[in-house]
C-alpha cells in the first residue's frame, strides 16, 4: 500500500532523516519507535505533504507518491490521527466530520441539514460511537472525540491511517476500545501506521516495526524479532540497565503531609493517608480515579469539603499562594498547558516561583544579579540542556527539558513536599532516566514525594509505597516489598482488597 | 439552565417591566415599534459586528465607516443624485471599507484591534475632508427613507429584518457560515483542515464594513443630518449589543439571532425608557452602561456556574437514605 525508499530530510544542513525506508501492505500496522527528536514526526510531515523529501521515493498503491501540501495527501488517502485533536468544540458532530464537505441543496451554497445527519450518523454507526450527530464535541471524553476523527478519516476514504500517539490521553477502557477499533480498520484493508512510546503496546498491535534513531533507521522487521527491552537499547543506542534509581526506603522517619477523611462530594471520599520525610508515596489508579483531583485539592486548586491537611505538624488551608509558602510544589499533568508560560523565555519560566524573593528595596526593584546566579545554579542541578539559551522561549525545548524548566522552577523555592502530576508523560526514554534520579533526589534530601502516574513499572520503579486510587477513594495500599501488578490492577479496578490489608 | 444562558433576555424583561411599571405609555404599541427602528442602525452594524467576533476579530472602525457613508450618500443628496445611486454607493463604500480592513488583517498580517483603529482615524478624518466639517442638512428624498412604511412595516425594521434574516440564514445553514465559527474556535485546526481560513477572515470584514455603511445610511435617514460627530462611539454600541447577545469575544460563539437583535434592543429599550421617564439626559451613559455592566456580569456567573456544573464527576455519591447515614447500609458494589 505505502512505500518508502531512502527518505532524507534535511533542515539547515543538518539531516534529520538519513534513509528511512520501509514498506506496508493493506490490513496491516507499523510500529514507528524512537526517542523524541529521532525524526518520526519529520517522516510523519513529509507523509502529510507538509514538506517534501530531500532524497527519496514514496509509492502508494503502486503509484508514486508526490503530496505537494496537506490537502493532496488527504485526497490521497493519507489520513492522520493527531495527539492533540483537531476538532471544534463549538461545533456539533456532524459538522466537524464534513467541515470541508458539507452536502448541500442542489448546488446552492444550503447545508442539507437531513443527508448531513444521516450520513453522519451511518459513520459514527461504523465507529461504534452512541452520541447523536448534532452533540457539541465539546460535550464528548477525550476517547470519543478520537473516534470522532477515525470516522472523519473514513469519510475521506482514508487509505492508510497513522495514529500518532493516540493514547495519551485516554482512559485503559477507552484505549482498548480503540485498538478493537483498529483492528476492524485493518480487516477492511485499510493500511495503518501506529506511533508511541508505549512500546508494550506497539508490540502488541503492530505487524511490523521500524526503530528510528537520529534519523537513522536503525532496525526493522517483523514484531516477533522485538522484545521491548530490544526496542528500548536500538532506541537509545545502549541498553539502559538501570532506568530507575536504586532506593533506600527511609526507616521510620517523621509524617510530613498528613491527609486526614478529605471528602469532596462528587469527586473525593474519605481520603486518609500520611507521607513522610524522605518517601516518594505513588498514587496508582485509572484515569478518571480521582487522583489528579486529590492533587488539585491538596494544593489548593479546588475546594474540599471535610477533611484534615496537616503540613508538619501544623493544619493547613490549601489555596496556592498558602500552600507555596508553607512549602507545597505542584507539576501539573499537562505541563504546557499548566506547568510553562511557553512563548515565555526559559529564564522567566524559571524564575515565575520566586521571583518575590528578588525584589529589593522600597520599590520591589528585581536584584537581577542574584536572579540570574539563583538560574544559573538551577539549570544545572537539574541537568537543563546547555545549548538552550536563558532567552529562548520554553517552547523551543524538547518535553524531557520542559519537563526540567518546570522541576527546577519548584526547586527554586526549596519545597518540603513534592506533588508531581504524571511527570514523565510524552518524554523520551532517556531523559525519563534522567527525571527518575532527579526526584529519587529529592527524596533522598528529605522531601517527601507524591508521585501520580499511569504506568505501574514507573511507579514500581521510583516508589517506597503505592496507594491505590478507585472512583475516589483509596482501595489498596502497597509496600515496596509487596509491590504486584495484579493486586494494583485489581484494586484500580474498584475490588475490595482482602481485610486487614489498609492500616 | 435557561435563566443562566439567557441573561440578556431576561434583563430584557426585567428592564421592560420596569419601565412599563413606571410609565404606562412606555408599553404602548406605538413605542414600542419606536424603539425596533431606532435600534434599527445599531443591530445591522452589530450583526455585522458577530460575523467579526465569531473569527475572534474585532472592527473598531465602523463608526467611522458609518460617517463615511452618510457623507457619501449626503454630498450625493444635495447634488440632485437619484436615491438608488446614493445606495449603491454607500454598499460600495462599505466594501472598500472592508476590504481595506480585510487586507490589512490577513496580508500584511496586522492584529485587528491596531488595524481597525488605524482606519477608524482614516476613515473619519476621510469623511471630515468630504463634509468639510459642516454639518449637512439633507433634502427630503432621503428622510423619506426614514419613515417610509412597506405593508405599514418603517422601511428601516424592513432593512433590518432582511439582513438579519440573510445573516442568521447565512451562519447556521452554509458551509461558509459553519466554517466562520470552525476558524473562531481554533484557526491553527482550521488551517489543517483545509478551510480557506484567509479568505473566511478577510470576508468577515466584508461583512461587517457593508453593515456598517447601510447602518450609517439608516442613522442618516433617521436623524436627517450629518454632524462631524455622525458615528462617534458606534463601535462600542455594536460590540455591547453583540456581547450582550452572548457573542465571545474570544471567537466561536454567538449568533445574530435571537443574541444580537436582542442585545441592540434592550441597549435601545433602556435610552427609549429614560426619555420617557423624562431622566437627565446627563445619566443615560451611565445608566445605559450600568446595565450592560450588569447583563455582561449576569452572563459570565451564568456561564461559570454552568461549567461548574458540567464539569465531570468521578463519583456517584450515594444519596441519603432516611433511617440511617449511607455506610450502614449493604455494599451497593457488585464484588
Amino acid at each position: 500500500m505505502i512505500a518508502c525508499r531512502g527518505i532524507v530530510k534535511r533542515f539547515g544542513g543538518v539531516p534529520v532523516l538519513r534513509g528511512v525506508s520501509f514498506a506496508l501492505s493493506g490490513g496491516r500496522t507499523l510500529g514507528l519507535v524512537g526517542e523524541n527528536g529521532a525524526g518520526k514526526t519529520t517522516l510523519m510531515n513529509i507523509l502529510g505533504g507538509h514538506y517534501p523529501p530531500d532524497e527519496g521515493r514514496m509509492w502508494l498503491g503502486g503509484v508514486p507518491y508526490v503530496p505537494r501540501h496537506p490537502q493532496d495527501a488527504a485526497r490521497c488517502g493519507v489520513a492522520f490521527i493527531h495527539q492533540e485533536l483537531n476538532l471544534f468544540g463549538n461545533l456539533s458532530i456532524a459538522e466537524n466530520l464534513f467541515l470541508t464537505a458539507f452536502p448541500t441543496v442542489g448546488r446552492l451554497p444550503c447545508i442539507h441539514r437531513g443527508n448531513l445527519r444521516r450520513r453522519a450518523a451511518a459513520l459514527l454507526e461504523e465507529v461504534g460511537l452512541s452520541a447523536g450527530p448534532d452533540t457539541p464535541v465539546e460535550r464528548l471524553s477525550a476517547g470519543e472525540q478520537q473516534l470522532v476523527e477515525i470516522a472523519k478519516a473514513l469519510s475521506l476514504d482514508a487509505r492508510l491511517m497513522i495514529f500518532d500517539e493516540p493514547t495519551t490521553s485516554l482512559t485503559r477502557q477507552e484505549t482498548e476500545r480503540l485498538f478493537a477499533r483498529m483492528g476492524q480498520l485493518r480487516v477492511r484493508g485499510l493500511s495503518l501506521i501506529y506511533i508511541s512510546h508505549n512500546l508494550e503496546d506497539v508490540l502488541r498491535l503492530c505487524d511490523d516495526i521500524v526503530v528510528l534513531r537520529d534519523g537513522e533507521q536503525v532496525g526493522g522487521g517483523p514484531r516477533a524479532a522485538f522484545t521491548v527491552d530490544r526496542l528500548v537499547s536500538m532506541m537509545v543506542g545502549r541498553s539502559i540497565t538501570r532506568l530507575f534509581p536504586a532506593r533506600a526506603a527511609p526507616v521510620s522517619a517523621p509524617p510530613l503531609l498528613e491527609v486526614r477523611h478529605l471528602t469532596q462530594p462528587g469527586m473525593v471520599a474519605d481520603i486518609t493517608f500520611t507521607l513522610h520525610r524522605g518517601e516518594v508515596l505513588g498514587l496508582a489508579g485509572l484515569m478518571g480515579s480521582g487522583r489528579s483531583e486529590l492533587a488539585r485539592i491538596l494544593f489548593g486548586l479546588d475546594p474540599f469539603a471535610r477533611g484534615e491537611i496537616r503540613l508538619a505538624g501544623r493544619p493547613l488551608r490549601p489555596a496556592p499562594r498558602r500552600s507555596i509558602r508553607r512549602g507545597l510544589a505542584l507539576v501539573t499533568e499537562n505541563r504546557r498547558e499548566e506547568g510553562l508560560c511557553l512563548e515565555a523565555a526559559i529564564a522567566d519560566n524559571l524564575a515565575l516561583v520566586t521571583l518575590a524573593a528578588h525584589a529589593r528595596g522600597p520599590f520591589g526593584w528585581l536584584e537581577r544579579a542574584g536572579l540570574r546566579r539563583a538560574i544559573e545554579g538551577v539549570r544545572g542541578a537539574v541537568r537543563l540542556t546547555p545549548t538552550a539559551p536563558d532567552a529562548a522561549p520554553a517552547s523551543t525545548l524538547s518535553g524531557g527539558n520542559q519537563q526540567k524548566v518546570v522541576l527546577a522552577k519548584w526547586l527554586l523555592a526549596r519545597p518540603a513536599v513534592w506533588i508531581l502530576d504524571e511527570p514523565t508523560r510524552g518524554i523520551d526514554v532517556g531523559a525519563k532516566s534522567e527525571l527518575y534520579q532527579l526526584i529519587s533526589d529529592l527524596a533522598s534530601e528529605g522531601t517527601g514525594v507524591l508521585v501520580i502516574s499511569s504506568e505501574i513499572e514507573e511507579l514500581f520503579g521510583l516508589c517506597d509505597r503505592i496507594l491505590v486510587l478507585s472512583r475516589g477513594e483509596i482501595r489498596d495500599e502497597l509496600a515496596r516489598d509487596a509491590f504486584d501488578r495484579e493486586r494494583v490492577l485489581r484494586a484500580a479496578l474498584g475490588e475490595r482488597p482482602r481485610p486487614g490489608v489498609l492500616s | 439552565m435557561l435563566a443562566l444562558r439567557g441573561a440578556p433576555l431576561v434583563l430584557c424583561a426585567v428592564v421592560f417591566v420596569v419601565f412599563g411599571l413606571l410609565a404606562p405609555r412606555f408599553l404602548e404599541g406605538a413605542n414600542l415599534v419606536n424603539i425596533l427602528v431606532q435600534s434599527s442602525s445599531t443591530a445591522i452594524v452589530a450583526i455585522g459586528m458577530t460575523f467579526v467576533l465569531l473569527t475572534a476579530g474585532v472592527d473598531l472602525s465602523v463608526g467611522a465607516l458609518m460617517f463615511v457613508a452618510a457623507a457619501v450618500a449626503g454630498k450625493l443628496a444635495l447634488g440632485g443624485a437619484p436615491l438608488a445611486v446614493a445606495v449603491v454607493a454607500v454598499v460600495g463604500v462599505g466594501l472598500g471599507g472592508g476590504l481595506l480592513n480585510a487586507l490589512l488583517v490577513t496580508r500584511l498580517g496586522i492584529v485587528a484591534f491596531i488595524a481597525t483603529l488605524g482606519t477608524l482615524y482614516v476613515e473619519r478624518g476621510f469623511a471630515l475632508w468630504l463634509t468639510e466639517t459642516r454639518a449637512m442638512n439633507l433634502p427630503e428624498s432621503v428622510l423619506g427613507l426614514g419613515t417610509a412604511r412597506l405593508a405599514g412595516v418603517p422601511l428601516p425594521v424592513v432593512i433590518l429584518a432582511g439582513i438579519l434574516a440573510a445573516a442568521h440564514g447565512v451562519l447556521t445553514r452554509t458551509p461558509y457560515g459553519r466554517q466562520i465559527y470552525a476558524v473562531g474556535q481554533n484557526l491553527e485546526a482550521a488551517r489543517k483542515a483545509g478551510i480557506a481560513t484567509g479568505r473566511i477572515v478577510a470576508s468577515v470584514y466584508v461583512v461587517s464594513g457593508v453593515c456598517a455603511a447601510v447602518g450609517g445610511l439608516v442613522s442618516l435617514a433617521q436623524l436627517g443630518a450629518v454632524s462631524p460627530t455622525f458615528g462617534t462611539a458606534k463601535e462600542f454600541g455594536a460590540i455591547a449589543a453583540a456581547v450582550l447577545g452572548g457573542t465571545s469575544l474570544f471567537g466561536g460563539r454567538g449568533q445574530v439571532f435571537p443574541g444580537t437583535l436582542l442585545g441592540a434592543v434592550l441597549i435601545q429599550t433602556v435610552e427609549n425608557g429614560l426619555v420617557i421617564l423624562n431622566a437627565d439626559p446627563y445619566l443615560y451613559p451611565l445608566i445605559t452602561s450600568g446595565i450592560i455592566f450588569v447583563a455582561v456580569l449576569l452572563d459570565s456567573a451564568g456561564t461559570a456556574l454552568l461549567a461548574s456544573r458540567s464539569r465531570r464527576r468521578i463519583r456517584v455519591e450515594d444519596a441519603p437514605v432516611p433511617g440511617g447515614p449511607a455506610r450502614h447500609r449493604a455494599d451497593p458494589d457488585p464484588a
